[in-house]
């Protein structure tokens, strides 16, 4: 008990000085938590595809299309059980930095094949009927503030034009990292307008989705569906829907790799602010230290002191972090709903950012506490007068 | 003539400065029996402190024997020794050297920390040690609360709380006003007299070494 109220007394004697430190250390630890729960959130739409989806892209690259009518082939293939395609409509509302996912789908049909979307029946019988009903993730309608019923204009990059929809629906996730962010409606809309403008670009889709009726074929049927079509000009390149998204991870791969060496270079970051602190501080005392090894208290309880006080620092620190990191998460959350879908704490992260608060602390100690126990009580002492 | 309690035989000690080697004590012997009162003197340089030092096991001569209560202090490793000193020793510095962050209480009690004693029976130690140093209401002060004096009559208090075999004091009158030091030589006369503590003082005061039995001059690191 003495112990510790000597170890938190000295922890008082610079307050500006612990102040600062332990707001640095929470500062880290709050930066590694974000880091860590951006990076989370990149992985986390990869481990969400549905293991009994593939998708069929255009063998040329990703922004290629494919022509619909590779329909009847693809549905011949044993082992599919149900086809539909989507198309990249790649828009904006108002303000092209406005990102958010336009996708064309195959009707009700198209909807169907995603489960994991919720939508109510009278949502559903107006998409069926009006061409231009558009079905909205709840992330998207709030972020615009629309309601259903509204009229949303959208200006169109890859199909030029103003494109004028009715929200007619808004589906929610049947769980918590269902992205909630795109902006659903009918393919037949745009295709009729490309007959008309560009024909050369009508009946191209984006991708095929293929379900599947036994997840272990997957490798198998991707395989068929590319050697069916390796011959023609429109090649293709089947894959999972995790190995897809991995595609678009990988590409951004180079930035969540950095993102993750950052958020072990500001660990380093902060070992050297807590070591700093303790070094300054062991050195102060050393005189002091000199006097309660007279006294008869030996290393152990030299050492006992520092890493105390460094500790309770770093693990103050670390506290404080974390508590931080509960609404800088939800603001960059907010931020960036369109990009990370699912931007939720990885509960790992608390046990992390502890155990990493905790090894700051012992790791800052060593060198000060070393030395602390090394200097001989003759030279400690006379430091003093 | 009593055991002597301290025993220092033909002991050596320099320090190396660079490349440069300090004879401090050279083959230096002396004996302090229970209950002696021996104040040291001699020019600034002369090592005194030096065998303060080894003679309250905080450091080691090159060569020849130190010992005190019983032990030979110059063999044991530091654990040991650790132990030893809080059994046996008492210290008194000239700036008093008590930690700023304790009370008067919080710094008498420190070295009762290392013994088994229960919390109930550390306070009646701290209390009587701090009654007899006439502090007993400023127990819960700080030092920076505290006159020079009154902090050095904390240290002492500290210092005997263990109940020590000896008490090293260097020039614990060193910074003191003639007033508190008068305080504080009285005291540690009462100590020798009324409780036969074993006392080493090192001191430049004249006036203060009259206050010991016996008056050793160091010189050139040789005992007169
Ligand atoms: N740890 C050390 N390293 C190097 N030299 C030392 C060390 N300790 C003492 N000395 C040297 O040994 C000599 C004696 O020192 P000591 O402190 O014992 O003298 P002193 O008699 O106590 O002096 P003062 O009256 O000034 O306190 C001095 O020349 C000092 O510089
Ligand atoms: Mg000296």
């Amino acid at each position: 008990m003495r112990v510790f109220k000597l170890i938190y007394m000295n922890a008082l004697r610079h307050k500006l000085r612990t102040s600062l430190t332990i707001l640095g250390i929470a500062v880290a630890i709050m930066a590694f938590g974000l880091l860590r729960t951006v990076v989370a959130a990149w992985y986390l739409g990869v481990n969400q595809a549905a293991p009994d989806r593939l998708i069929t892209r255009s063998k040329n690259g990703i922004t290629f299309t494919l022509p619909v009518a590779q329909k009847q082939a693809i549905e011949r293939i044993p082992g599919v059980a149900d086809l539909t395609y989507s198309a990249w409509f790649g828009g904006f509302y108002k303000d092209p930095k406005d990102f958010f996912p336009q996708i064309a789908v195959e009707g009700v049909h198209g909807l169907s094949l995603y489960p994991e979307f919720i939508v109510d029946s009278a949502a559903l019988d107006a998409f069926d009927k009006e061409p231009n009903a558009a079905i909205v993730g709840k992330t998207t309608m709030d972020r615009f503030g629309w309601k259903i019923g509204d009229a949303v204009r959208l200006t169109g990059q890859i199909y030029p034009g103003d494109w004028d929809f009715v929200v007619r629906g808004v589906y929610t996730g049947r769980s918590e990292a269902t992205d909630l962010s795109q902006f659903l409606f009918n393919f037949k809309y745009i295709d009729q307008r490309m007959q008309v403008e560009m024909p050369a670009r009508a009946g191209q889709v984006g991708w095929w989705v293929i379900k599947i009726d036994d997840p272990a074929k997957a490798a198998a049927i991707s395989a068929a569906v590319d050697k069916e079509f390796e011959n023609s000009s429109d090649a293709t390149l089947t894959e999972t829907e995790a190995a897809f998204q991995q595609s678009f991870v990988a590409m951004a791969g180079t930035i969540v790799f950095s993102l993750q060496v950052i958020s072990f270079l500001v660990i380093g970051v902060i070992l050297l602010v807590a070591a700093n602190t303790m070094a300054m501080t062991a050195r102060e005392r050393i005189s002091e230290y000199a006097v309660l090894k007279t006294l008869g208290f030996n290393g152990k309880h030299i050492l006992g002191l520092i890493a105390g006080e460094s500790l309770l620092i770093a693990c103050l620190g670390g506290v404080l972090g974390m508590i931080f990191l509960i609404p800088v998460l939800h603001g960059v959350g907010v931020a960036l709903k369109a990009w990370f879908p699912a931007f939720i704490i990885d509960p790992k992260t608390y046990p992390q950012a502890a155990a990493t608060a905790v090894l700051v602390g012992i790791l800052a100690a060593v060198f000060p506490s070393w030395r602390a126990i090394r200097v001989s009580i003759v030279n400690g002492l006379r430091r003093i007068g | 003539m009593a055991a002597p309690v301290v025993e220092v035989q033909n002991v050596s000690k320099q320090y190396h400065r660079d490349k440069v080697e300090i004879r401090v004590l050279s083959n230096l012997s002396l004996s302090i029996p229970e209950g002696g009162f021996v104040a040291l003197m001699g020019p600034s340089g002369s090592g005194k402190t030096t065998l303060l030092n080894l003679i309250a096991g905080i450091d080691r001569p090159d060569s020849g024997q130190v010992i005190v209560a019983g032990t030979a202090v110059h063999s044991l490793g530091e654990s040991q020794l650790a132990k030893w000193r809080t059994r046996h020793i008492g210290f008194i510095f000239q700036f008093y050297n008590l930690l700023p962050v304790l009370t008067a209480y919080g710094n008498v009690e420190l070295p009762l920390l290392l013994t088994k004693l229960s919390s109930k029976e550390r306070r009646e130690h701290v209390e009587t040690a701090l009654n007899l140093v006439g502090l007993g209401d400023r127990m819960k002060h700080y030092p920076r609360q505290l006159s020079g004096g009154q902090e050095q009559r904390v240290a002492i208090a500290r210092a005997i709380v263990t109940d020590p075999t000896v008490i090293v004091a260097d020039e614990p009158t060193g910074d003191l006003d003639k007033q508190s030091a008068t305080e504080i030589l009285d005291l540690l006369g009462r100590l020798n007299t009324e409780f036969g503590k074993t006392i080493v003082m090192v001191t430049h005061d004249p006036r203060a070494a009259e206050r010991a039995k016996v008056v050793r001059h160091l010189d050139k690191g040789e005992l007169n």
